[in-house]
């Protein structure tokens, strides 16, 4: 008896600070923005007012969220189809070729990953820099010296959204190709050799036996890509700003910009439940349409 | 016959010089603009105009000085290391043990937890960190009201604390998943030694766990220290930590030309992790397929 009371109260003390911790930062936060969406709260003054959906039907005629929401959407599927083809691609030929230095272009591939984005927007505004001494422009500058013109990367509506584009799959490629480097080469020789011995060349191979093998680790980490392409494209987004005239907004900058910044609260986590839903939908479609028989081998 | 077999080789070598390109070209865009910033870094202000890639002309170590002078990198390298210690500490000493348990221990409640848990993998704090903001602000009105002081805005420690819980899902879901592929045997013979709950878990297994252990601490440390939307948002005064420093000196030094000081300012951001990934970078890329996923 005394036993079982000792044991309840050990579990006791070891789940009680984790989920006291993460109900105060975690659920009560997340409770919150979905009551706070119905409130209209204006900064300075407290008032909160119950509005029900209102805080919604200004949003559905509000034109910044739709661009910005055009905007997210235009960077999901680019930054996710480039940088997924070259990390699958580089992942296949880095563990099937048998490429010397196959370590050292490992750990080059992985360094974006571990800094900062705030490091990366300063390196990359020194590459962007709009005059003929930023690292870009001087390349560029080499081979077309004639119709030369500086480009303003981060200063043109029309390039800005790209130029965010190239720092995101960046910062991407290497993560992504070191996971499928990792679940490519746990992929039995054998089935290689055979495929080799009935003839199939490498394109054939990689299209009937890497892809299908390892389509179960894409299918999740793409979904996960997704959901943190919206997250990645607001930190992108807050660190190079967003662009001439709020160009380069997207769903949750532009959220952060009317809740913390403009400091209606209501507003701003209206936009955050539809965000929110926005990419849970997404995930749910995309989990969908990549739905294969799973293969093992 | 002959011909064919030197057609093949051919074709194949001009592959193989593709994809050399290929990976060569991939790495050096990656590589070069990182060697850059510690180039740029040593050179005086003059140096920044004309062509970007010469060669400095001296080892400008003044640049550093500045920054840790003049852009207070100093004060917040301090908070980073704060706030990155503790962060870790607190999540280390307050997910342990509920892993532990929640992987070993049958009780009522438990699926309803362990459900929470994973529930928690999906919220992100870009969603919920205004809430948490107007909260802290919440607490300080009050504060005030009965003190006259505030405490939770614009505090490291209470910083440390929110990163602590909002990396608590995926630390529980990484150190459960491990501690569940530990062998029973080993608590089954402490417990009849006449070790307690406590002294089994802290004596016994914690200890087995450390493989785990250290891909949560390199894995957390990372995105402690390099953390930038809820420093921001959390410690608006004149207090920052390293990277929301690092973001004003760029604002600011892009007006004033101050450039050398800027890039100094960048490297010492980024050289504790460039440090770590070099002692770890093995444990860090293998590290990932244990936990599969990540933010």
């Amino acid at each position: 008896m005394n036993k079982k009371k000792e044991r309840r109260r050990f579990i006791a003390i070891c789940l009680a600070p984790a989920f006291i911790l993460f109900t105060i930062f975690m659920v009560l936060p997340t409770l919150n923005v979905f009551w706070m969406s119905t409130l209209k709260w204006g900064g300075l003054s407290a008032d909160k007012t119950f509005v029900g959906l209102n805080n919604f039907m200004i949003l559905a005629k509000d034109m910044n969220f739709i661009r910005a929401l055009q905007n997210t959407i235009f960077l999901i599927a680019i930054v996710t189809i480039v940088t997924m083809t070259i990390a699958i691609l580089f992942a296949s030929i880095l563990v099937r070729e048998k490429v010397k230095g196959q370590n050292f272009f490992r750990v080059i591939f992985y360094i974006p990953n571990i800094l900062s984005v705030v490091v990366i927007a300063s390196i990359f505004t020194a590459i962007y820099d709009p005059s003929s001494n930023g690292l870009l422009n001087s390349i560029v500058g080499l081979f077309k010296p004639e119709t030369w013109e500086t480009t303003k990367y981060l200063g043109d509506p029309n390039i800005v959204l790209y130029a965010i584009t190239g720092a995101m799959i960046w910062q991407a490629i290497g993560y992504y190709m070191v996971m499928y480097m990792a679940s490519m080469s746990s992929i039995p020789e054998h089935l290689y050799e055979a495929a080799a011995l009935e003839g199939a060349g490498k394109f054939k191979q990689f299209f009937s036996i890497t892809l299908p093998l390892v389509w179960d680790n894409i299918r999740t980490t793409l979904t996960f890509f997704i959901i943190s392409c919206i997250n990645l494209s607001f930190l992108f987004v807050k660190v190079f700003g967003s662009g001439p005239g709020g160009s380069a907004e997207t769903v949750l900058s532009y959220m952060y910009k009317q809740a913390y910044d403009n400091a209606s609260y209501g507003y701003g986590m209206a936009i955050g439940v539809v965000v929110f839903i926005f990419s849970f939908i997404l995930s749910a479609v995309v989990n969908k349409a990549t739905d294969r028989e799973v293969l093992e081998f | 016959m002959e011909k064919k077999k030197t057609k093949s080789a051919n074709t194949d070598r001009l592959y193989k010089i593709f994809i050399y390109v290929a990976l060569i070209t991939l790495a050096i865009s990656i590589v070069v603009p990182v060697l850059w910033v510690f180039m740029a870094s040593i050179k005086q202000n003059v140096e920044f105009y004309g062509s970007p890639w010469t060669i400095p002309a001296g080892v400008y170590f003044q640049n550093f000085i500045d920054a840790f002078q003049k852009a207070n990198m100093g004060e917040y390298f301090l908070n980073s290391v704060i706030a990155t210690g503790l962060g870790l500490l607190i999540l280390l000493v307050v997910a342990l043990p509920a892993s532990y348990v929640l992987a070993r221990f049958n009780f009522k409640g438990r699926k309803f937890m362990n459900t929470m848990m994973m529930a928690g993998l999906f919220i992100n704090v870009n969603y919920i960190v205004v809430p948490i903001f107007l909260m802290l602000l919440g607490w300080d009105d009050t504060l005030y009201s009965i003190m006259g002081s505030e405490f939770f805005l614009n505090n490291i420690i209470i910083l440390a604390v929110v990163y602590a819980a909002t990396a608590i899902p995926f630390t529980v879901y990484l150190l459960s998943g491990y501690f569940r592929t530990l062998p029973t045997a080993y608590e089954e013979a402490a417990l009849i030694d006449g070790c307690g709950y406590f002294k089994t878990m802290i004596k016994v297994m914690i200890p087995m766990a450390k493989p785990s252990i250290v891909t949560v601490i390199l894995f957390n440390f990372l995105a402690f220290w390099n953390e930038y939307i809820i420093a921001l948002t959390l410690m608006p005064g004149a207090s920052k930590t390293l990277p929301v420093g690092l973001m004003n000196l760029m604002q600011a030094s892009r007006g004033k030309a101050e450039y050398g000081m800027m890039y100094a300012g960048l490297v010492i951001v980024m050289l504790p992790t460039l440090i770590l990934y070099i002692l770890v970078q093995k444990k860090l890329t293998q590290g990932m397929t244990l936990g599969g996923l990540k933010d």
